[in-house]
C-alpha cells in the first residue's frame, strides 16, 4: 500500500513538473498554431544559461532569472527573425524550420559546453530529504511541486485576469477578428512566442538539479510535452495541467507494476485519446 | 487531343532516351570494368569485395568512423574519435610507439596514408548503418569502426559483414556482439559484460560482503539485459540475492519511479547497469532519494567520465569496471607513452573510449602488414592469426573463433576527495584483471562464424 501511495504522490509531482515543461509548447501551439519543435532546445538553452549564471553568482534565483531571460531573448529573435514569416505557411514548413532551429541551438550549446554532462546542485533551501509518512522524497522535488503550482497559477492569472491574457485568448479563438478590432496582433504574437520560449527556459533551469544537463536532453522533453498537450488538449491551459498530471501518474503507476512498460503506456494513453477524443480531454472540437 | 499527343510524344521520347541511357551506361560500365577485370585476373581471380580493390589502389586508404556524437553516449563517442585521430597521426608519421606496439607496424599501411571520415551515429542503429554504408560505397572505406551502443555495434557488424569490410567496435558491452550475433567481418577488441561481471563479482563480494541483496537498474536493450544476466549469474555464485530488476528505456531522464520501487525493498547494493548520461542521472537521483545512505553502488561496466560527471562526493566508494585508467602508466610503459601523447594533443587524461579507438586502428594496420594485402579475406585471416600486440593495458590478442579481444582491464574504487593527489586522481585500482581468465568458454555465447567470401 505504501508503495502505491509513494508512486501516486511521485506521479503528481512528476506530472506537475511535466505540465510546467509543456506550458511553453501549449501556449505557442494554442495561440499561434505553430508546432514549435524548438521547444526542447529552448529548454536546454535555459538550463545551460541558468547553470552558467549559477556558477558565477551562486544564487539559484538569479540562475532562474538568467536562464529564463536568455530563453526569452532567443524566443524573441526566433519570432521576429524567422517565425513571423511562417504563420501562414503549412504546418510541415513550421515543423521543419523549428526543427532546424533546434539543431542549431543544440549544437551551439554543445560547441560552448561540450558533450560531458553538468550537474547542478539544488539550492540551499532544496537540499536534503523530506519524510512524508513512510515515503522518503527529495526536498527539492517537493519544492518543484510548489514552484510548478505557483508558476502555473501565475500564468493562469495572466491569461485569465489581464487584458493581455484576454487578447491572447481571443487570438486563440480568432486571430483575424482580433486584428480587425485594431489590436496589434503582431506584437501580441511576438510577446506570446517570447513567453512560450521563456516558459521552456524557466522549466530547464528548474529541472536542472534533478536531471544532469546534456545538450541532447531536450528531445525527450519535447516528446513528453507533445504527449501532454495531446492528452490535455491543444490550446487549453488547464488541459496542459490535467495532461501533465495524467502523464505523470501513468509513468509512476505503470512503473510500480512493470517498469519496462511505463513509457509505452504513456503512448498508449495518447493513442487512446486521439482515437476517442482527438481534441484532447479539455480541448475544443473543431479547433485547428 | 493535343494533350494526348503531347503525352504520347513525351512517352516515346522517354523510351528513346531510356534506351540511349541504357546503352550508354552499358558502354561506360564495360569500359570501367575492363581495367578492373584485368586487375582481378592478375590478382589470381579474386573478385572485388567491399571497397577492395578500388579503396586500396591509391596513396591513401579511407577509414569510416561511426561514432556517437549525439545522444546519451555522446561524451564517450567524442572521446573515441580522439583515440582514432591519435592513432592515425602516429601511423601516418611513423611514431616510435608503433614498434613498441607491434614489430609489424611501420609508417603508413603498406606505404599508404590513412584518412579518416567521421559520421555521427546518433546512438541509433539505422543512422550508423546508413553512415557506414555510405562510407563503403561512396568513400571506398577499407575499414569501419566506432560504437558505444551495442545495438549500433551489432547492426554495423552485420552490414559490414555483408559488405565484406572489416568492422571494429570501439565500445560494445553486450554478450551478443561476439556471441549469437558474431560476424566473420566483425571484431570486438574491448572487454564486455560477461568478462566485466565475472571479474567484478568476487571483488564486490569481498568489498561489500557475501550476503548482499542487489537491486538492478537495467537499460532496456541488448547491452542492458545481457549485462544484468551476467552480473546476476556471477554475484549469485558469490552468495548474493537479486531483489529487483528495474528495466528503464535507454535515455530515460527521470528515475524516480524506479528508485521508489527499489526503496521499497530491502536491497543494500545498487547495481547500475545504465551507461553514459543514464548512469549519471540514475546515481544522482538515487542519492537525492536518500538511497545511497543505505546502499552501496557498483557499476560493472562503467562509462568513461562517470567520475567527472558525478563528482567526488558521489563516486566515493563506488566500485567500477572500466577499460583503462591513466594511472596504469605506472605498470605499462606503453600506457605512459599513450597517456603522454594524448595529453600533448588534446589535453587531459586519456580514457578507455580513446584507447579502444586507438587499438582498433593499430590492430587493423598490423594485420594488413602481416597479410601484405588489403584483400578483405586475407585481412580477416591475418586478424585471426593470434598475433599479440602490446597496448596500454598489457598484451592483447584476438580470439579467432569469435573475434573477441582477450584484453586486460582495471577494477577500481572511487577515492575520497581528500585522498585525490591531483584533479584527475579519481580512482584506486583494486585489481588489473587478466583478460585470459575471464573470457567466456568458446561456444558459450552461441557464436557461429560465417564465410570469408
Amino acid at each position: 500500500m505504501s508503495l502505491f501511495f509513494s508512486q501516486l504522490f511521485n506521479g503528481l509531482a512528476t506530472g506537475l513538473l511535466l505540465a510546467l515543461i509543456s506550458t511553453g509548447l501549449t501556449i505557442i501551439y494554442g495561440t499561434l498554431g505553430v508546432i514549435n519543435f524548438a521547444h526542447g532546445a529552448l529548454f536546454v538553452v535555459g538550463g545551460y544559461a541558468g547553470y552558467t549564471v549559477y556558477s558565477l553568482t551562486d544564487s539559484f534565483i538569479l540562475a532562474i532569472a538568467g536562464g529564463s531571460a536568455v530563453a526569452l531573448a532567443v524566443g524573441l529573435v526566433m519570432e521576429r527573425g524567422l517565425m513571423r514569416q511562417y504563420y501562414s505557411r503549412p504546418p510541415e514548413d513550421q515543423i521543419l524550420v523549428t526543427f532546424g532551429i533546434s539543431i542549431i541551438l543544440v549544437e551551439i550549446v554543445r560547441g560552448l559546453y561540450g558533450g560531458i554532462s553538468y550537474s547542478v546542485a539544488p539550492p540551499d533551501w532544496g537540499q536534503g530529504i523530506a519524510r512524508i509518512g513512510s515515503l522518503i522524497y527529495p526536498l527539492y522535488r517537493l519544492e518543484t511541486l510548489g514552484i510548478a503550482a505557483a508558476t502555473l497559477l501565475l500564468l493562469y492569472f495572466v491569461l485569465y485576469r489581464t487584458s493581455l491574457g484576454l487578447i491572447v485568448r481571443a487570438g486563440i479563438e480568432d486571430a483575424q477578428m482580433v486584428n480587425a478590432l485594431g489590436i496589434n496582433v503582431k506584437r501580441t504574437f511576438l510577446l506570446v512566442f517570447g513567453i512560450g520560449a521563456m516558459a521552456a527556459g524557466f522549466a530547464g533551469v528548474i529541472n536542472s538539479p534533478i536531471v544532469a544537463l546534456t545538450p541532447d536532453m531536450g528531445f525527450r522533453y519535447l516528446v513528453d510535452s507533445f504527449v501532454v498537450v495531446v492528452i490535455g488538449g491543444v490550446g487549453s491551459f488547464p488541459g496542459a495541467i490535467i495532461g501533465g498530471v495524467i502523464a505523470g501518474e501513468i509513468l509512476s503507476l505503470t512503473a510500480m507494476v512493470n517498469p519496462q512498460y511505463s513509457e509505452v503506456m504513456l503512448f498508449v494513453a495518447m493513442a487512446l485519446v486521439l482515437v476517442l477524443r482527438p481534441q484532447g480531454l479539455m480541448g475544443q472540437e473543431g479547433r485547428e | 487531343m493535343k494533350d494526348k499527343k503531347t503525352v504520347g510524344q513525351a512517352l516515346q521520347t522517354q523510351v528513346r532516351r531510356r534506351s540511349v541511357l541504357k546503352a550508354g551506361a552499358a558502354g561506360i560500365a564495360g569500359s570501367v570494368l575492363l581495367p578492373g577485370t584485368a586487375r582481378v585476373a592478375m590478382a589470381q581471380d579474386k573478385k572485388p569485395l567491399g571497397a577492395w580493390p578500388a579503396g586500396s589502389d591509391g596513396d591513401t586508404v579511407f577509414v569510416g568512423l561511426t561514432v556517437d556524437l549525439t545522444g546519451p553516449y555522446s561524451a564517450q563517442g567524442a572521446e573515441q574519435q580522439r583515440g582514432y585521430e591519435l592513432a592515425v597521426d602516429h601511423l601516418n608519421s611513423g611514431d616510435p610507439i608503433l614498434q613498441k606496439i607491434s614489430p609489424n607496424l611501420k609508417k603508413g599501411i603498406l606505404g599508404k596514408n590513412v584518412k579518416l571520415g567521421v559520421a555521427d551515429a546518433e546512438t541509433k542503429p539505422n543512422t550508423a548503418v546508413q553512415a557506414g554504408t555510405r562510407y563503403i560505397h561512396d568513400n571506398k572505406a577499407m575499414m569501419i569502426s566506432g560504437s558505444t551502443s551495442s545495438a549500433v555495434a551489432i547492426a554495423l557488424e552485420k552490414v559490414c559483414n555483408r559488405e565484406h569490410t572489416p568492422y571494429f567496435t570501439a565500445i560494445s558491452g553486450s554478450n551478443e556482439t561476439t556471441g549469437v550475433d558474431c560476424q566473420r567481418y566483425g571484431f570486438r577488441p574491448c572487454y564486455f559484460a560477461y568478462m566485466a561481471c565475472k571479474a567484478i563479482a568476487p571483488v564486490v563480494a569481498k568489498e561489500f560482503g557475501k550476503d548482499c541483496r542487489a537491486a538492478y537498474l537495467t537499460p532496456d536493450y541488448t547491452y542492458g539485459h545481457t549485462t544484468t544476466e551476467s552480473m546476476i549469474e556471477f554475484t549469485e555464485k558469490e552468495g548474493w540475492k537479486t531483489v529487483t530488476n528495474q528495466v528503464h528505456p535507454l535515455g530515460a531522464k527521470d528515475y524516480s519511479s524506479y528508485l521508489i520501487n527499489i526503496a521499497n525493498t530491502d536491497a543494500n547494493v545498487l547495481v547500475c547497469v545504465a551507461y553514459g548520461a543514464d548512469a549519471v542521472n540514475a546515481i544522482k537521483q538515487a542519492q537525492q532519494f536518500g538511497l545511497l545512505d543505505k546502499m552501496k553502488v557498483v557499476v560493472p561496466y562503467s562509462p568513461a567520465f562517470l567520475e567527472v560527471e558525478l563528482g567526488s562526493e558521489l563516486i566515493e566508494g563506488v566500485i567500477v569496471g572500466q577499460g583503462f585508467w591513466w594511472t596504469m602508466e605506472d605498470q605499462y610503459p606503453i600506457a605512459k607513452d599513450f597517456v603522454a601523447a594524448y595529453e600533448k594533443k588534446f589535453g587531459g587524461k586519456a580514457r578507455d573510449s580513446a584507447m579502444y579507438g586507438y587499438l582498433a586502428i593499430m590492430a587493423w594496420a598490423a594485420a594488413i602488414e602481416r597479410a601484405g594485402s588489403f584483400y578483405p579475406p586475407d585481412v580477416v585471416k591475418s586478424l585471426e592469426d593470434g598475433s599479440v600486440l602490446e597496448i596500454p593495458v598489457g598484451a592483447f590478442t584476438i580470439r579467432p573463433e569469435d573475434h573477441q579481444g582477450v584484453i586486460n582491464f582495471p577494477i577500481m574504487r572511487g577515492k575520497k576527495k581528500s585522498e585525490m593527489k591531483n584533479p584527475d586522481d579519481w580512482y584506486d585500482i583494486i585489481e588489473i584483471v587478466d583478460g585470459k581468465e575471464v573470457v567466456p568458454p568458446l561456444g558459450l555465447l552461441g557464436c557461429k562464424m560465417g564465410d570469408y567470401v
